[in-house]
C-alpha cells in the first residue's frame, strides 16, 4: 500500500466516528422531527401531510404568548447574565493577584458542574413561605407574615440568571486574560477616561468572549426546563414546558415536534441575527474555547 | 488626592460587588447542602440539631440516601450512563480532534460548524428528535417485520446517545486545543529516531494528549451526571438520579435526605471538577 | 557507477517544487566522512526542504540522493540511519533524560542492558553523566542541546543533521555551543550537516559551508575560500561584511577594470572569479571594512598608499566603538558612507568625529561582479 492511499484510508477511518454522530444523532433526528411536525393527524392512525400542526399553533394566541414570553424573558436573562457577570470577569482576570485569580475562577467552575436540579433546590428552600429568607425576615421582625418568594416572574428571572451565568463569565474570562494590560493601560495614558477606555478597548476586545457568552446563556436559557418549572410553579408558561406537555402528557407527539421546531428556529434566528449585528461567527465565538 | 480617594472608593465598592456576587453564588449551594445535616422532617428553619440520620438512618420515616434503594438504583443508573457516555464521547473527541487538527478536506469548515452546533442546540430538542427519530425506526421495523426491539424505546440505551450528542462537542473542544499545541516536530523526531507510525502514536502523541482525554472524561462524566433536559424525553423505566430527584421534588415533596444527596453530589462534583482543572494545568505547563 | 564510499552522503541533481514554487533547484554535493559540513543561506531559501529531503520528511521532485553509497530515495524515515536535531530541539517532555536517549534504541529493539551501557557512555561523552534521571525541563539550554545531540549519536547515524539548533538560545551561549558543538563532532567523528541563517556559526564551525540562495547552492568552499574568493556576488554580499557601490565599467583590461559609481567616484577593482567584464556592463563593488586603511590627514598626502592603491578622503561621520573591532563611518565626497575597521587605543592619536580621513585599499581587495541577486 502507498502513502497516498494509506493517507485516504485512514482519513475516511477518522472521519466515520464524526459522520456517524452527526448524520445519526444531529442530522437525521432533527429531519425526523421536521417530517413528523407536517404531519397532521385526521383520524386514528390516519395521517395526512400538511401544515395543520403549524397553523394550530398560529391560531392559538396562547402559544404565541408562550413562545414570545420565553424569547423576551431570555434576552432579558442573558442582558442581565452580562451585566451582572462581566464586571466579575474583568476582576478575575484583570484585578485579582495571580493567586486569588486562580482560585477565584475555580470558585466560579465548581457552581457550573453542579446540576440546575440542586441549584433550583437551593433557591427553593431559600425563598419558599417556610424559607430561609422568609423565617429571618420574620425573625427580624421585618415582616409580620411569611412571605411567599417563589412563583413570580421576578424570581424566575433571577433563578435563571443564577444558573446561567457562569457560562457569561467562563468565555470572558478567558477573552479578558488573553488580552495584553499594556493595551488598556495604553489607552489611559493616551488620554482615555474609564469609560472610553471600556468602550473603545476593552469591549471591541472580549468581543467574541462576550457574543459566545451570550450565545450559550441565550440558547441555555430558551432550552431550560427545570429552573421556570420549580421557581415559577406549573403555570410560568415556559415554551419547552409546554413541548413536554405535547409530548408526554397528551401524547401528541406531531403537534410536540411542531413545537420544538418553532422553538429551534426561533432560537437559532435569534442567535444568527445577533451574529449577524456584531459582525462575528459561529466558528469564531463559540468554537474559540 | 481627591482623585486617589475616589478611586480607592471605587475600587472598594467594586470588591464589595463581588463579594456579593460570590455570595449569591454560594447560598443556594449552602443551603441545599447544609439542611442534610438538619434533625429534622422538612429541611426548613428552625435548627433541630446536627444529624447523620439523612445519610445513614435505615428506618422511616428517616430513611437515609445510602438506604434509600429508589435513590441508589438512580445513582448507579446515573453512574453507569455518565461512564458510557465519558468513555464514548472521549474515543470520538479524539478521533475527531485529529480530523480537525491535522488533516485537510473538502468543506472542512462547514463539518467544524456542524460539529459546533450540537452544543448550541436546546437539550429538550436533541431530546425530543432522538426519541422520534429512534421510535419511528423501530415502529418501522415492528411494522414491516413484527420484531419488538426493546433497546430502541426510553431508556438507558437512547439516554446514552442523547447526552453522547452534545457531549462530544465538549470533549471534542476539550482536545484539539490540548492537540493544537503539540509540536509536529516531536512526532517527527520520534519518526528519525526509528518509530514506527504506531509506535509514535502510543508513545508520543496520545501520552501527550492523555491530561487533556482525563479532563474531558470528566467533564463528560459530571455533564452527564447532571443532565436533566435531554434525559427527561429519552428516560425508560431506569431513572438516573436527576429524574428520580425532580420525581421526589415535585410528587412526594421534599424531606432532607434530598439535601443529602445534594450534598454528596456537590462535594462528589467539585472535587472531580478539582481534579480535572488540576490535570489540565498541571501538564500545560511543561 | 558514481558512489563513492568515501562520501556519506551524497545528492545529485536534487529538485523540489511546491506547485509553482521551486523550493530546491537542481542541488549536487557530496560530504566526505568524519566532516563538517554547513549549508548557509537566508531564511526561505529552500535549506530546511533540502534537509527535510535527506531526513526523508519530503520526497524529492527529482534527482537522488545517497547515504554511504546506497540510494534511500524509497527508504521511509524511521529505517534513515540519519539522525537529526530538530531546530527547537524537539525533546520528549513526558520523558526524563534516559527515556529520551533511550527511545532510539527500544525502537531498534535493543535489550535492556545494552540499552542501559549505551546511554551511560553516551552521557559520559557529552559530558553530563549524572542527569539521566532528570525531567526535560529541569535541564538549562545548554544541557537541552547536548541531550538533543546525545539522542541522536547514541544511534550511531552514518550523518547527523543539525537545523539551526542555536537559534533559540542566547548570545553568549550561543558562542560557547559553536566551540562545544566543533569538539563533539570531532570527538564523535561523525558527519555532521549543519544549517543555519548565521555565516558566523557556519564560517567557525565548519570544514565545508555551501551558501545557499533562492533554491540553489551559490558556492561550496572552505569558510576562507568562501570570505576571500566569493563566488559570487551573493556570497559576497552575504559572507561577512562589506562596503558595496553600484557602477559601469569604464575601462577593463589586465585583470582589472576601472568602474564609475552611480555616485561619481572612480575605482579600480578585480573581477571575481569567472566575471569578465566590457565597458558599459553594470557591476557591484565589494570592499571588506578590514581591507581599509585610515589614516589621519595631516600632510603626508598619500603617505600610506601602497603604489596603485585606490584612495579617497572623507569625513569622519561617527566612530562605532566595540573593542576590537571598531569601525568608522566615514562620509566620501560622494555617495553613502563607507565603513573602515580601525583600531582605537585610547590615546591622544584616535581619530574623532569630524576631522578629514583619507581612505585607501588595493584594487586586489576590490572585487566586482555582473550585477545580480545581491541580498541588500
Amino acid at each position: 500500500m502507498n502513502q497516498a492511499d494509506f493517507k485516504r484510508l485512514s482519513l475516511i477511518l477518522l472521519f466515520m466516528p464524526f459522520a456517524l454522530w452527526i448524520l445519526l444523532l444531529i442530522i437525521l433526528p432533527h429531519i425526523g422531527m421536521g417530517v413528523l411536525a407536517l404531519r397532521e393527524k385526521v383520524g386514528p392512525r390516519v395521517y395526512e401531510f400538511g401544515f395543520g400542526n403549524f397553523i394550530d399553533f398560529a391560531m392559538e394566541p396562547i402559544y404565541w404568548n408562550i413562545l414570545f414570553r420565553t424569547g423576551s424573558m431570555s434576552l432579558l436573562v442573558t442582558a442581565l447574565a452580562l451585566i451582572a457577570g462581566f464586571p466579575i470577569a474583568y476582576y478575575i482576570a484583570k484585578i485579582a493577584g495571580r493567586r486569588s485569580r486562580g482560585a477565584l475562577f475555580l470558585v466560579c467552575l465548581i457552581p457550573l458542574w453542579v446540576s440546575d436540579l440542586i441549584r433550583a433546590f437551593g433557591w427553593i428552600l431559600l425563598l419558599r413561605e417556610t424559607g430561609v429568607v422568609s423565617s429571618t425576615l420574620l425573625w427580624l421582625g421585618l415582616v409580620d407574615a411569611p412571605v411567599e418568594m417563589l412563583y413570580n416572574d421576578i424570581t424566575v428571572v433571577i433563578g435563571l440568571v443564577y444558573t446561567v451565568i457562569l457560562f457569561m463569565i467562563v468565555p470572558l474570562v478567558s477573552t479578558l486574560d488573553g488580552m495584553d494590560n499594556a493595551m488598556i493601560e495604553a489607552g489611559y495614558n493616551l488620554g482615555g477616561n474609564g469609560w472610553t477606555v471600556l468602550r473603545r478597548i476593552i469591549v471591541p476586545y472580549a468581543m467574541p468572549g462576550i457574543i459566545s457568552g451570550c450565545i450559550i446563556v441565550f440558547m441555555l436559557t430558551a432550552g431550560s426546563y427545570l429552573t421556570p418549572i420549580l421557581l415559577g410553579g406549573k403555570n410560568s408558561s415556559w415554551f419547552t414546558e409546554t413541548i413536554y406537555e405535547q409530548f408526554i402528557t397528551r401524547y401528541n407527539w406531531e403537534s410536540g415536534a411542531a413545537f420544538g421546531f418553532l422553538l429551534l428556529a426561533f432560537t437559532s434566528f435569534v442567535v444568527w441575527l445577533g451574529l449577524k449585528l456584531s459582525g462575528q461567527t459561529l466558528a469564531g465565538t463559540v468554537a474559540r474555547n | 488626592m481627591l482623585d486617589q480617594e475616589k478611586n480607592w472608593g471605587m475600587l472598594l465598592g467594586y470588591r464589595l460587588y463581588v463579594l456579593a456576587f460570590f455570595i449569591f453564588l454560594a447560598a443556594p449551594l449552602v443551603a441545599a447542602g447544609t439542611f442534610a445535616f438538619n434533625d429534622s422532617l422538612f429541611p426548613a428553619l428552625p435548627w433541630q440539631g446536627f444529624t447523620f440520620d439523612w445519610f445513614f438512618n435505615d428506618t422511616e420515616p428517616k430513611l437515609g440516601m445510602f438506604h434509600d434503594r429508589r435513590l441508589l438504583r438512580g445513582l448507579y443508573y446515573s453512574f453507569i450512563i455518565a461512564t458510557a457516555v465519558s468513555g464514548l464521547s472521549v474515543f470520538v473527541g479524539t478521533c475527531n480532534a485529529f480530523l480537525f487538527t491535522r488533516r485537510e478536506f473538502p468543506a472542512k469548515n462547514f463539518f467544524y460548524i456542524m460539529m459546533i452546533v450540537p452544543l448550541v442546540i436546546p437539550g429538550v430538542i436533541l431530546g425530543i428528535s432522538i426519541l422520534v427519530f429512534v421510535s419511528s425506526i423501530a415502529n418501522g421495523i415492528e411494522e414491516s417485520y413484527g420484531i419488538e426491539l426493546e433497546f430502541m424505546r426510553p431508556g438507558i440505551l437512547l439516554v446514552v446517545l442523547g447526552q453522547f450528542s452534545f457531549i462530544t462537542t465538549i470533549t471534542t473542544l476539550v482536545i484539539i486545543a490540548r492537540l493544537k499545541k503539540f509540536d509536529g516536530a516531536m512526532e517527527e523526531a520520534a519518526l528519525n529516531l526509528g518509530a514506527s507510525r504506531a509506535r509514535v502514536l502510543m508513545t508520543i502523541t496520545l501520552p501527550f494528549l492523555r491530561p487533556a482525554m482525563i479532563a474531558a472524561g470528566i467533564v463528560a462524566f459530571l455533564v452527564s451526571f447532571e443532565n436533566f433536559n435531554t434525559t427527561l424525553f429519552l428516560v425508560g423505566s431506569e431513572s438516573p438520579l436527576t429524574i428520580t430527584m425532580f420525581d421526589r421534588m415535585a410528587k412526594v415533596g421534599s424531606t432532607p435526605v434530598l439535601n443529602a444527596v445534594s450534598f454528596f453530589l456537590i462535594v462528589g462534583s467539585g472535587l472531580l471538577a478539582l481534579i480535572s482543572i488540576l490535570i489540565q494545568r498541571d501538564r500545560s505547563s511543561e | 557507477m558514481t558512489s563513492k564510499p568515501d562520501f556519506d552522503l551524497e545528492c545529485s541533481n536534487v529538485s523540489k517544487t511546491f506547485g509553482p514554487v521551486r523550493a530546491v533547484d537542481d542541488v549536487s554535493f557530496e560530504i566526505p566522512s568524519g566532516s563538517f559540513f554547513s549549508i548557509l543561506g537566508p531564511s526561505g531559501c529552500g535549506k530546511t526542504t533540502l534537509m527535510r529531503m535527506i531526513a526523508g520528511f519530503e520526497n524529492p521532485t527529482a534527482g537522488d540522493i545517497r547515504i554511504k553509497g546506497m540510494s534511500v530515495l524509497g527508504t521511509p524515515p524511521n529505517r534513515r540511519n540519519v539522525k537529526m536535531v530538530f531546530q527547537h530541539l524537539a525533546l520528549f517532555p513526558m520523558m526524563n533524560v534516559y527515556e529520551n536517549i533511550a527511545y532510539g534504541l527500544r525502537c531498534a529493539g535493543a535489550g535492556k542492558a545494552e540499552i542501559a551501557t549505551k546511554v551511560k557512555d553516551v552521557l559520559e561523552r557529552i559530558a553530563l553523566p549524572d542527569v539521566g534521571e532528570r525531567e526535560i525541563h529541569q535541564l538549562s539550554g545548554g544541557q537541552k542541546q547536548r541531550i538533543a545531540i546525545a539522542r541522536c549519536m547514541v544511534l550511531d547515524p552514518d550523518v547527523l543533521l543539525l537545523d539551526e539548533p542555536l537559534g533559540a538560545l542566547d548570545l553568549k551561549l550561543r558562542e560557547a555551543m559553536k566551540i562545544e558543538l566543533k569538539l563533539l563532532q570531532h570527538q564523535f567523528n561523525t558527519t555532521f550537516v549543519y544549517i543555519t541563517h548565521d555565516q558566523s556559526e557556519a564560517l567557525v564551525m565548519s570544514d565545508h559551508v555551501a551558501v545557499m540562495n533562492s533554491g540553489r547552492f551559490e558556492q561550496i568552499g572552505t569558510p576562507q575560500q568562501l570570505y576571500h574568493k566569493p563566488a559570487s556576488a551573493f556570497v559576497a554580499g552575504f559572507v561577512g561584511d562589506a562596503n558595496r557601490w553600484n557602477g559601469r565599467v569604464a575601462e577593463a583590461r589586465d585583470g582589472r577594470a576601472r568602474v564609475e559609481t552611480s555616485a561619481g567616484l572612480t575605482l579600480t577593482c578585480t573581477p571575481g572569479s569567472g566575471q569578465t567584464f566590457r565597458p558599459g556592463d553594470a557591476v557591484e563593488i565589494f570592499v571588506r571594512p578590514e581591507f581599509i586603511r585610515t589614516s589621519a590627514r595631516n600632510g603626508q598626502d598619500a603617505a600610506n598608499d601602497g603604489a596603485g592603491d585606490d584612495g579617497l578622503e572623507g569625513i569622519v561621520d561617527s566612530l562605532l566603538f566595540n573593542g576590537a573591532n571598531s569601525r568608522a563611518l566615514v562620509r566620501p565626497p560622494q555617495g553613502e558612507p563607507i565603513e573602515a575597521d580601525i583600531t582605537l587605543t585610547g590615546g591622544p592619536e584616535d581619530i574623532r568625529p569630524g576631522e578629514t580621513v583619507r581612505l585607501s585599499w588595493s584594487p586586489d581587495q576590490a572585487l566586482c561582479f555582473a550585477v545580480g541577486t545581491a541580498p541588500r
